[in-house]
């Protein structure tokens, strides 16, 4: 080839230089365990599911969330969002309002008629659900999308267990608890009501492969308290299950104008706000501790003494008389235990309400040879199994961490163990990846946003009324509020990796199908895993 | 500011990209159709802050002039690196001039395309500070009075890094470099000495006059393509870190050029005529010792004895710059 003046070789590209080879330490893309995810007792994929809301399809959204738990407009309800405790955002403003979109999907999914997908195959294999609570139901979902029958049988004329005879109105609507049972019985779910099990072998017999016991704790604790022949003393449970019947505000039971509350849970607590709305002029709880070691939920304790419920903190009931009530003072010791003090005082009361606790009817656990009980639990291993093979359990009669969530995690686990067991296996969880810490993060990135306030219904009106405390989001907010997730640990295609590379070493790979990195031009700078917003890449030594 | 922040969208126009945006409200560089004007394969340090700085312009002016578009590189790391004979890196018509001419040879780039009626055809010249501040500024202060019809670029690494991180008028006081060493009573670059180019370039009256830095992608492209729709004289002056002449973390590129703004060490604006129009202001204020510290090259005012006194005047010069410019964003 004829060249100019002076020019001996062909012009060539840089492409020919591997600057691969510097490279001492190489980027790989990871996905860690965002923190919300890793705190959910349901076991959600929640980074997951805010990823499709925050692109605005809700309906992904939801059935991504439903992949692990079937009840997102109550659990958007009662939930104690163990996740927002655990949100990065924290760090920045506030954690992400995960609860309140929850309970957006979930009632939009109510709002347009989203069904669940039919299970694709049939093992011809049926399971027995013992209870229609959240274990049981989540129990029953998770058996019917893998391809198994489940049968629940419920002892009450009505399904929802706790939810129904135990939450009250103002928390969980019970159009919403309805809704969200109907879909699972659409789904294939076939639940008998007024149904009890009086001995689960027995009933094992009639065409079951398996059981899964979700009986739940319906039996109030009791503490001795003298009291009079016309002192008022009920049970916690007994009124929470009473004002499920009341149709007519007359049928309610009836507490009088000046209640007591006994104990320190979140049933004291759900009791005396329930009385107020009753028309209690006064609800006051006893509890013998402090308000930092009190087991009701903080933001619980607020909301009531918003609503003008009193708590004496550090008091025991010792005698319970025809229109008052003794109580006497306690010290916390150096252990912290509450002891006498020998100080005592009478308050007025018209009834006292005992919420010390719940204990579950294990009768249908008799002779049941190698199922152990211990302090009124049934022991169950790792993969949810009693002592007895086929026999699973959980929820409430199965753990001392009582609420709606984990109970829905226990049935979704049990459901992967009894899969498992059926197919003549154990159930091995896939192995856990690594948290997605703040540290690893690049929180500049992310835009400023204020924390969407949820409407809270006007406080005269939630004393009177049974109407829902909380309101919901729009889909407006709930978007804005979807938004504000940083998707920890999970690459959200934000392009940055790719845009910041100077050795253009990220290949982008198309929506949905984020990045790839280039290893000939790579030099390992580590620029890409300084700047990706979520932490989603890792520098790793280099082998030689 | 020079271009309109998305205001929410989980990342708003902070990231490179953002999935939640239309594609056409999306940065050049999140293009998976981008120019990529330099190519993997070249010979820059890791973590170069001027091969990204570099990529980040050319590609946005490539954009700008829908590929129609000259380069006049001057000698200094960026044509060292990119262009060892006779391999390339560039993917534009590119042509190398010497260390001080650079603004001389767009002017004549641009004078032929206009002889030869190819008006549409734009030139961009581009060179380090020391070919731009130093070595090449007469030919620059030329090519502005004249206001010839060229983008220059200047990438400011604030020192001669090719040839073993010498002092150059872009050097920040208190600096360390191979010619103002850490020794004597006032180690490092004296304080009162060198230049800020973009102001004396103020001075010209020009068209367009702006600075930006490689942390801020959005800001950067918007002023690329603001002044591609100009004609006459415009001067672009980006900060792009040095690992090695800054003696900091190859990872930490995009970091320092981002502490450089946030802690008004440098001021990001846009000029039209001898006007600034607009400043990116400050988003979270630093003190300057979260820009200095993680510096090798400013290792001595820290150690066992911070010099305190060395510090205060780096942060009142940082000060000055954020009344000057007006760096911090009314409330």
């Amino acid at each position: 080839m004829e060249k100019p003046f002076a020019i001996t070789l062909d012009p060539g590209s840089s492409l020919a230089n591997r600057t691969g080879s510097w490279r001492t330490f190489r980027p790989e893309y990871v996905d860690r365990l965002p923190p919300c995810n890793a705190a959910c007792p349901a076991g959600e994929n929640i980074q997951g599911w805010l990823f499709h809301a925050e692109g605005g399809d809700y309906e992904a959204a939801w059935r991504a969330l439903t992949d692990n738990n079937p009840l997102p407009a109550i659990m958007g309800r009662v939930c104690y969002h163990p996740c927002e405790s655990a949100c990065n955002r924290q760090n920045i403003d506030a954690a992400v309002g995960i609860n309140s979109v929850e309970r957006f999907l979930g009632d939009e999914a109510i709002k347009r008629g989203w069904k669940f997908h039919p299970s694709a195959q049939d093992s011809g294999k049926r399971v027995l659900v013992v209870g229609s609570g959240p274990a049981g139901l989540s129990a029953a979902y998770h058996l019917t999308r893998l391809g198994h029958r489940a049968v629940i049988h419920e002892a009450a004329p009505l399904a929802g267990g706790m939810m129904r005879y135990g939450i009250p109105k103002y928390r969980l609507p019970r159009d919403v608890l309805d809704a969200e049972i109907r879909r699972l019985v659409d789904f294939g779910v076939e639940i008998r009501l007024r149904t009890k099990v009086s001995n689960v072998l027995e009933a094992l017999q009639d065409g079951f492969d398996a059981v899964f016991l979700g009986v739940g704790a319906h039996i109030a604790k009791r503490a001795y308290i003298p009291a009079g022949d016309a002192s008022k003393v009920l049970d916690a449970v007994a009124v929470l299950h009473d004002m499920e019947g009341a149709q007519l505000p007359d049928m309610a039971p009836m507490l009088g104008r000046r209640v007591v509350v006994y104990g320190g849970g979140n049933t004291a607590i759900d009791v005396a706000r329930t009385a107020k709305r009753l028309g209690a002029e006064e609800a006051i709880i006893v509890y013998r501790r402090t308000r930092e070691k009190m087991p009701a939920h903080d933001f619980e304790v607020e909301e009531a003494l918003q609503e003008g419920i009193s708590i004496k903190w550090l008091s025991t009931i010792k005698e319970a008389g025809e229109d008052d009530i003794m109580i006497e003072k306690m010290a916390l010791d150096d252990k912290g235990f509450p002891q006498p003090t020998g100080e005592f005082e009478r308050i007025p009361a018209d009834s006292v309400v005992l919420a010390l606790g719940q204990d579950s009817d294990l009768g249908l656990l008799e002779n049941v040879p190698g199922l152990v009980t211990d302090k009124g639990l049934v022991q169950v291993d790792a993969a949810m199994m009693t002592g007895h093979p086929g026999v699973f359990a959980g929820g409430d009669m199965a753990g001392n961490e009582r609420t709606v969530t984990v109970a829905v995690g226990h049935g979704k686990k049990a459901a992967r163990a009894i899969d498992a067991y059926l197919r003549g296996k154990t159930y091995a969880p896939p192995p856990k990846p690594e948290l997605a810490t703040f540290e690893r993060m690049n929180p500049w990135y992310y835009s400023d946003a204020p924390k969407t306030v949820r409407p809270v219904l006007d406080i005269i009106r939630r004393q009177s009324t049974f109407e829902e405390v909380l309101g919901g989001l729009d889909e407006h907010n709930a978007l804005f509020e979807a938004r504000r997730c940083m998707s920890c640990g999970n690459c959200f295609e934000c392009d940055n990796c790719y845009g910041v590379c100077p050795d253009n070493a990220v290949i982008k790979l198309g929506p949905g199908r984020r990045f790839q990195f280039n290893y000939d031009y790579c030099k390992g700078c580590g620029v890409c895993a300084a700047e990706c917003p979520c932490g989603a890449i890792r520098m790793v030594p280099e082998e030689n | 500011m020079s271009f309109q922040p998305i205001k929410f969208y989980q990342t708003g126009t902070f990231t490179v990209g953002n999935r939640l945006l239309p594609p056409e409200q999306r940065s050049v560089q999140a293009s998976a159709k981008r120019f990529n004007s330099i190519n993997s394969g070249h010979r820059a340090c890791q973590g170069c802050g001027e091969a990204l700085g570099a990529r980040y312009a050319i590609d946005a002016a490539m954009e700008a002039t829908d590929g129609q578009l000259v380069c006049a590189n001057a000698t200094g790391c960026l044509e060292v690196f990119s262009t060892p004979y006779p391999e390339t890196s560039w993917q534009v018509p590119w042509i190398h001039s010497l260390f001080g001419n650079t603004a001389a040879v767009a002017t004549g780039i641009a004078a032929a395309l206009k002889v030869k009626d190819q008006g549409g055809t734009r030139v961009v010249a581009q060179g380090g500070d020391g070919g731009t501040t130093d070595i090449g500024f007469g030919c620059l202060s030329g090519m502005f009075e004249r206001n010839d019809d060229v983008l220059y670029i200047c990438y400011d690494n604030q020192g001669y890094m090719n040839t073993g991180v010498q002092r150059s008028s872009a050097t920040p006081p208190a600096a360390r470099t191979a010619t103002t060493m850490a020794v004597g009573p006032e180690p490092g670059n004296v304080f009162g000495q060198g230049k800020f180019v973009p102001a004396i370039a103020l001075a010209h009256d020009i068209p367009y006059v702006a600075t930006a830095t490689v942390a801020d992608l959005r800001d950067l492209e918007a002023k690329v393509r603001r002044a591609m729709e100009i004609r006459g004289a415009r001067y672009l002056h980006i900060l792009v870190p040095c690992p090695l002449g800054w003696g900091t973390a190859a990872h930490d590129t995009i970091r320092m050029a981002r502490l450089a703004k946030e802690t008004g060490i440098f001021p990001v604006f846009e000029a039209e005529h001898g006007e600034i129009r607009a400043v990116l202001p400050i988003r979270r204020q630093l003190p300057v010792e979260e820009y200095l510290k993680p510096q090798k090259r400013y290792a001595h005012l820290f150690g066992k004895q911070p010099h305190v006194e060395v510090i205060a005047r780096l942060q009142a010069l940082a000060d000055r710059n954020i009344r000057r410019y007006g760096l911090l964003e009314q409330a």
